[in-house]
């Protein structure tokens, strides 16, 4: 909660045993590094804005998880919280971003020329393509924590950003308060809409808080580029097109991000970001790039096919239903993207998806035609 | 409006204030060095108008009542466990309400809330309380059962009579803002406590985390369980954290006095039974009550209380009594007649569906309670229920017998 430590001054005067959460039914990242004693270290700490260590960890105590799914189980308040609670989240990050190291260095690359093909996947299986990332805006405090007036101060700041662009990107910003009907419809036809978190992993870090205040959508006029404020983090960024022209997807991303943090720069406001954990981002899920880049490819015949699953862990690649995360796939097409977030540059993950799902779609034209496909399944990447 | 960009260009390392957008009176205020400042310097960055909610599409009691000027003496203030008033308005921010249903959009952290914010909770305690003003009357408590006449209701109608309030610890926070040891010490209170009752009122305790599923079943199946709140009225005011951490049921081994643990209040107490014998369900009731509160004062506890907001409960819409006594109660005819709805404002009461409160009616039952909390006493408010009730019944009958009934007179209350 923003402005003052939220009862934490009142709480040292309980035990550590007695403030202790119960975590014997939780399985996320949090309740596994999480002991009575680190809790015990860090309780008294908080981020200049007056974030603490209760805040960081109520939505893991919130949602013990489910046997199967690791979830995260924590999130930041803003950007000192990486640091001032480095003891719990340098473990975590460790542990969801497959071994990186607090001395690891990540390295952010944005220039889309260095990606290679990824404008010839076969469109008659590859429906569509997609680039999202996040961003965080440098002197608020992030989701959890923010205030109405932060919020608001985020909001104006980035409709006069976005609404500076020109050419490609030029577009129109939908304040979600005040949307009319008319353009409510459009924007769900469009599948561009974001409603209020119904989600209990992401109201219980209180980012749904004062919905719809200070929240919209801007989206170009060709509907290619979106992006939304003030959602799970400040800025969400997404290029996504029909079919499998991958290259060009990332290159307008690249170029409207860079557009996007020349102008928040030249007013003070650049992006959270350091070169260790690359952008900051309220869950430690999307530390590094922040990006997921993916495709809705038809995979009816490879989906079900025993290898599957080790195929796309091979490939670093992650399948999820065509609503998004935590939704089943429908007639066999899935949503295929990077796993990985930190660690690897934004080029170097795309260009994941690009090899990936180019081969993937080789292996379903083999098993319509009856072949085998052991002979193509790769080297672990 | 003049360029913000320029002028934050201007002054780079100063705190700019700007105008804003929209509604006249809001201000925002841009940071501009490069680490968040601290939660002082914010305070001082962001004036009170930035941060005041935007109440224009909201119908609930705190938006009635919250004004930039009321928000603007109360938002630094916090109390001595470091409560804010954002911390008790966020459910209402968070929950618009609905044209037709005023909710009352704002809860307490601890005892001291209704002090400190008393610019604002006072206000809201008069909407909701039909006028009852904290600051000049006083509300009377009254536990002795004995009073009440005539509380044996024709069973033929009535199936089942139920009496509930809530009670809280004083010294300890209340659910929207304890913290976890907090939470424990309520249950650790409690559950000592009831584990003094004896006779009819003997039972035992169960903890919602340590159950078992034949306990759950058990327990479910007689109507006992309660579940972690879902209505986002509740769950955005704070008070699921940490679910199911200290929260439990206890219950008598004849099934008819119960409490919950660390739910929307630390204590909630429901005397109930089948058919119509409120009488005694209010007898056992006030009984239990005062034994519990006799036990908890011998280890040196007490609850929270004061003459002019009677029981403090986390909803400003429970103080006084925090009692809702009540019936399921067949009206097949009554439940019908256009009239019934003014029938039952005159009466001072109010209906629900048989799930409690919004929920719908099913079939021709319908759930009876008394409307109204504060300035009356407890056992005022159930007789109220009795002669209600009764009231209700001869209607209904009257209606079998193809007679006429009356609409009755409405039944004084203090001034609106």
């Amino acid at each position: 909660m923003p402005f003052g430590n939220t009862h934490n001054n009142f709480k040292l005067n309980y035990k550590v045993e007695d403030e202790f959460p119960d975590l014997s039914k939780h399985n996320n990242h949090m309740a596994k590094v999480l002991t009575k004693e680190l809790y015990g270290k860090i309780r008294d700490r908080q981020t200049p804005s007056g974030y603490t260590l209760d805040d960081v960890i109520q939505t893991g105590v919130d949602n013990p998880g489910h046997p199967f799914i690791m979830t995260v189980g924590c999130v930041a308040g803003d950007e000192e919280s990486y640091e001032v609670f480095k003891d719990l989240l340098d473990p975590i990050i460790s542990d969801r971003h497959g071994g990186y190291k607090p001395t690891d260095k990540h390295v952010t690359d944005l220039n889309f020329e260095n990606l290679k093909g990824g404008d010839d996947l076969d469109p008659a299986y590859v429906l569509s393509s997609r680039v999202r990332t996040g961003r965080s805006i440098k002197g608020f405090t992030l989701p959890p924590h923010n205030s109405r007036g932060e919020r608001r101060g985020i909001e104006k700041l980035s409709v006069e950003a976005l609404t500076s662009l020109d050419g490609e990107f030029k577009g129109k910003y939908y304040p979600l308060k005040s949307m009319t009907d008319a353009e409510q419809d459009q924007l769900i036809n469009d599948h561009f809409l974001f409603d209020k978190p119904v989600s209990p992993l992401l109201t219980c870090a209180g980012m749904a808080r004062d919905w719809p205040d200070g929240r919209g959508i801007m989206h170009n006029d060709n509907k290619t580029f979106l992006v939304w404020v003030n959602e799970e983090d400040h800025l969400r960024v997404i290029s996504m097109q029909q079919g499998g022209n991958m290259r060009e997807v990332f290159k307008r991303f690249c170029v409207g991000l860079q557009k996007i943090e020349e102008i928040f720069k030249k007013h003070g406001h650049g992006f959270m970001w350091n070169e260790h954990l690359g952008y900051i981002l309220t869950c430690p899920s999307n530390l590094g790039t922040g990006l997921r880049g993916g495709v809705h490819v038809k995979l009816p015949k490879l989906s079900v096919h025993a290898k599957f699953d080790e195929i796309l862990s091979r490939l670093r690649l992650q399948k999820r239903g065509t609503g998004g995360v935590d939704t089943a796939s429908v007639g066999g097409v899935f949503d295929i993207s990077n796993a990985d977030r930190l660690g690897s540059s934004e080029v170097a993950q795309v260009q994941l998806v690009v090899d990936g799902v180019k081969l993937m779609v080789e292996m379903e034209k083999k098993l319509e035609k009856g072949e085998a496909i052991d002979s193509m399944i790769p080297a672990q990447k | 409006m003049a360029n913000s960009f320029t002028r934050m260009i201007s002054g780079r390392n100063t705190a700019v204030i700007l105008a804003s957008v929209g509604a006249g009176s809001l201000t925002s205020g841009y940071l501009l060095c490069d680490s968040t400042a601290d939660a002082a310097e914010r305070r001082k960055l962001y004036p009170p108008s930035a941060d005041f909610p935007d109440l224009r599409k909201h119908n609930n009691c705190m938006a009635a009542a919250l004004t930039p000027t009321i928000y603007g003496h109360l938002r630094d203030k916090t109390t001595s466990s470091e409560w804010t008033v954002d911390q008790c308005i966020q459910t209402g921010v968070d929950n618009p309400g609905h044209p037709f249903i005023k909710t009352v959009g704002m809860v307490a952290g601890d005892e001291e809330s209704y002090e400190l914010f008393a610019e604002l909770f006072d206000p809201v305690i008069k909407d909701r309380h039909n006028g009852y003003d904290p600051r000049t009357m006083k509300h009377p408590t009254d536990l002795d059962a004995s009073k009440i006449n005539s509380g044996m209701f024709d069973e033929r109608y009535v199936l089942s009579s139920r009496v509930r309030t809530g009670r809280s610890i004083r010294g300890l926070s209340l659910p929207p803002a304890c913290s976890r040891s907090e939470r424990r010490e309520v249950e650790r209170v409690c559950v000592t406590a009831l584990s003094g009752l004896k006779g009819d009122l003997a039972g035992r305790y169960y903890s919602l985390g340590d159950m078992s599923d034949r306990e759950q079943q058990h327990l479910i199946d007689e109507h006992l369980l309660f579940d972690k709140p879902v209505s986002p009225l509740l769950t955005a005011s704070g008070m699921a954290r940490d679910w199911p951490d200290a929260r439990g049921i206890w219950h008598n081994n004849e099934k008819n006095f119960l409490l919950w643990i660390n739910e929307e209040d630390h204590t909630r107490i429901i005397s109930m039974e089948k058919g119509g014998n409120m009488k005694r369900v209010f007898e056992r009731f006030c009984r239990g009550l005062k034994q519990v509160e006799h036990l908890i004062q011998e280890k040196g506890w007490e609850f929270m209380w004061n003459d002019r907001l009677g029981y403090i409960l986390t909803c400003p819409s429970n103080l006084g009594t925090g009692l809702r006594a009540g019936v399921h109660v067949r009206l097949p005819m009554l439940s019908r007649d256009p009239r019934f709805k003014k029938i039952l404002e005159n009466l001072r009461l109010q209906k629900r569906g048989t799930g409690g409160v919004d929920t719908a009616a099913t079939g021709d039952t319908v759930d009876i309670s008394n409307h109204d909390r504060l300035g009356k006493s407890e056992v005022e408010l159930v007789q109220l229920v009795v002669d209600g009730v009764n009231y209700l019944i001869e209607c209904e009958k009257r209606l079998e017998r193809g007679q006429d009934i009356k609409i009755p007179s409405p039944i004084p209350q203090f001034r609106k």
